[in-house]
């Protein structure tokens, strides 16, 4: 055995059992960051997340922009989930300012959510295909998406980053003939969803890869603070549309997905059957809103806070997006800190990991909503 | 509070000033104008005058009477109750909430930094995932630590109890906390960077004294 070692390499155990791993940060999943992971043979010994490859200090740069400047550069980190994550700062600098929010914009609001949703839901979808090396399950909800981004393009003017959740309700009114185009792509969507059934959540292999792996049970989901769909495979009803709602949540038809296995494959199966709510959601909402109205109200120039400070928080795609906004009588707010589902649901990653083959920690880790950007804010 | 009082942005003094038609009124008159607006403007009058709803009550109320005035529990707003303690008891406080109270895991922990009064306060925002009836609820736990001019993160008196034996949720919360504010968690399994790159080599940039090029 060699005895000279380059530079940053250690030798582990005496007999070179154990061997460590980086993978990542170059995209393992989508986005960067990087597990430190140790084997020995074929299985996981210790995990050790390492995220900040894509840190940008968002919270940092909302102090020293005013409540409307702060709206674009907040959705960047997750820019195809861009309304959920907007969502709870205007809830949050609404209550903060007193204002109120016309009822139409509150159903826009909620359409908008449900649509970035699925998008979100989608690509995640995607990415956990092409992770597993099934590319059919790459290419159709990739292309599925689309048709959705058309619909959230319509609505706002852009692809992906739409900024159209503001405080005081949404930019602009919807398109003409929008309501009729929307429930034709939800339509279609279902009858999609369920082709992806069959090809995907009924496959062999993808069962025998992601059917008892990586187990959480009830009590850790909770003990660890897990959120969002993680929480929900491990049998928690918990989802914050139901048990806080907002805006016009309370109003809708629509059910909490509940799985109960706490595996890989109820973790990837629950966002599944949460499109299937969104959908409900959309339809329900378009029936329900109010045909004509406005949809915004306006803001003073240039609003200030008082001294006060606020914490909002709605359920994202990747489970409960808290902001927490202090503020100081200045036109920016003196503190934001964004809580985000990702960096919560981080802390299970050792936890599962540990004791797992080393073949199936993508199926693990990108059953566990994580999105790199996200949780690095 | 203070966004009825000021008028596009001015503060409502200078507008008052230069308005003409502002009637001088007496101190009687201004009172009963105010009070037919709700706005009180008393230099002792509460900051948050908003009643507690019942629920909100009991839970501050057997708070404050385990603790008494070790902790100072403010009502921010609907389902947000806000407990303020000093950073020595927070551990027993942490250990009622969660024994007592209900809660089980932390959404996540904040620093605010105040450098006028020298102060890091460390914010808790505790869920509960098994009791239902705290499901809306949001419990603010804060506490505030020392700051020191020339952060010396680890090693200085910006340090404090860590909560992780109590809510094992919040340990990556807390090394975001150490790294980004400079405050050491006591107790801590894992203090290590998280974020931060590992040259990382300045002051913790979430303080207020770090300022972004070019702002």
């Amino acid at each position: 055995m060699a005895t000279q070692l380059p530079p940053g390499i250690r030798l582990e155990t005496v007999d070179d059992r154990i061997m460590t791993l980086n993978v990542g940060p170059q995209h393992p999943g989508s986005g960067h960051m990087r597990l430190i992971i140790k084997v020995d043979g074929d299985y996981i010994v210790s995990c050790d997340p390492d995220p900040g490859y894509v840190h940008r200090g968002e919270e940092k740069m909302a102090e020293y922009r005013n409540y409307i400047q702060n709206i674009p550069h907040l959705e960047r980190p997750v820019i195809h989930d861009s309304s959920n994550i907007l969502y709870p700062y205007c809830l949050a600098v609404e209550e903060l300012l007193g204002i109120e929010v016309p009822e139409r914009a509150k159903y826009i609001r909620v359409i908008a959510a449900e649509l970035n949703r699925c998008i979100y839901i989608l690509y995640w979808l995607a990415i956990y295909g092409i992770f597993l090396g099934h590319s059919t399950m790459f290419m159709w909800p990739a292309g599925d998406r689309e048709l959705f981004i058309d619909l959230l393009e319509a609505m706002s003017g852009a692809r992906v980053t739409h900024a159209y959740l503001v405080p005081g309700g949404v930019r602009n009114d919807l398109p003409a003939n929008f309501e009729e185009r929307c429930l034709r792509q939800v339509d279609y969507l279902e009858k999609r969803l369920k082709e992806y059934l069959a090809v995907f959540y009924k496959n062999p292999i993808l069962i025998s890869r992601t059917e008892g792996t990586g187990i959480l049970s009830r009590t850790d989901a909770i003990r660890l603070g897990t959120t969002g769909s993680v929480l929900r495979a491990s049998g928690v009803n918990f989802d914050i549309r139901k048990k806080e709602p907002y805006d016009v949540y309370e109003n809708l038809d629509f059910e909490t997905v509940v799985m109960k296995e706490g595996d890989s494959y109820a973790r990837s199966y629950v966002p599944y059957l949460e499109m299937f709510e969104s959908c409900r959601i959309i339809r329900d909402a378009i029936r329900k809103m109010p045909k004509s109205g406005s949809v915004r109200t306006k803001l003073k120039p240039n609003p200030k806070g008082g001294n006060d400070e606020v914490y909002k928080r709605v359920e994202s795609g990747r489970g409960a997006l808290g902001y927490y906004i202090v503020s100081n009588n200045r036109p920016e707010p003196y503190r934001v800190k964004i809580s985000v589902g990702s960096f919560r649901n981080l802390i299970c990653m050792p936890y599962l990991l540990k004791g797992e083959l080393l073949g199936n920690m993508p199926a693990v880790y990108w059953s566990l909503n994580y999105w790199p950007v996200e949780a690095d804010r | 509070m203070s966004s009825e009082n000021e008028k596009d942005g001015q503060p409502s003094e200078t507008a008052a000033e230069s308005s003409e038609d502002v009637k001088s009124l007496s101190k009687d008159e201004a009172k009963k104008f105010y009070e037919e607006k709700g706005i009180d403007f008393s230099p002792d009058a509460p900051v948050n005058p908003r009643p507690i709803p019942q629920f909100e009550k009991s839970l501050s109320d057997k708070i404050a009477s385990k603790f008494g005035s070790k902790v100072n529990i403010d009502y921010v707003r609907s389902n947000r109750v806000r407990v303020s303690t000093k950073k020595e008891d927070i551990s027993d406080v942490a250990y009622f909430i969660r024994d007592e109270l209900g809660y089980d895991h932390a959404e996540s922990v904040s620093g605010v930094d105040y450098p006028d009064s020298k102060e890091i306060e460390v914010v808790y925002h505790l869920g509960s995932y098994t009791d239902e009836r705290l499901a809306t609820q949001v419990l603010t736990l804060a506490t505030r630590v020392p700051r020191e001019e020339m952060p010396n993160p680890g090693k200085d008196s910006s340090r404090m109890t860590s909560l992780r034996e109590v809510f094992y949720s919040v340990e990556f919360h807390e090394r975001e906390c150490f790294e980004m504010f400079g405050v050491y968690f006591e107790g801590h399994p894992d203090n290590r960077r998280l974020l931060l790159p590992e040259d990382w080599a300045d002051i913790p940039p979430f303080r207020k004294d770090f300022k972004i090029k070019g702002r």
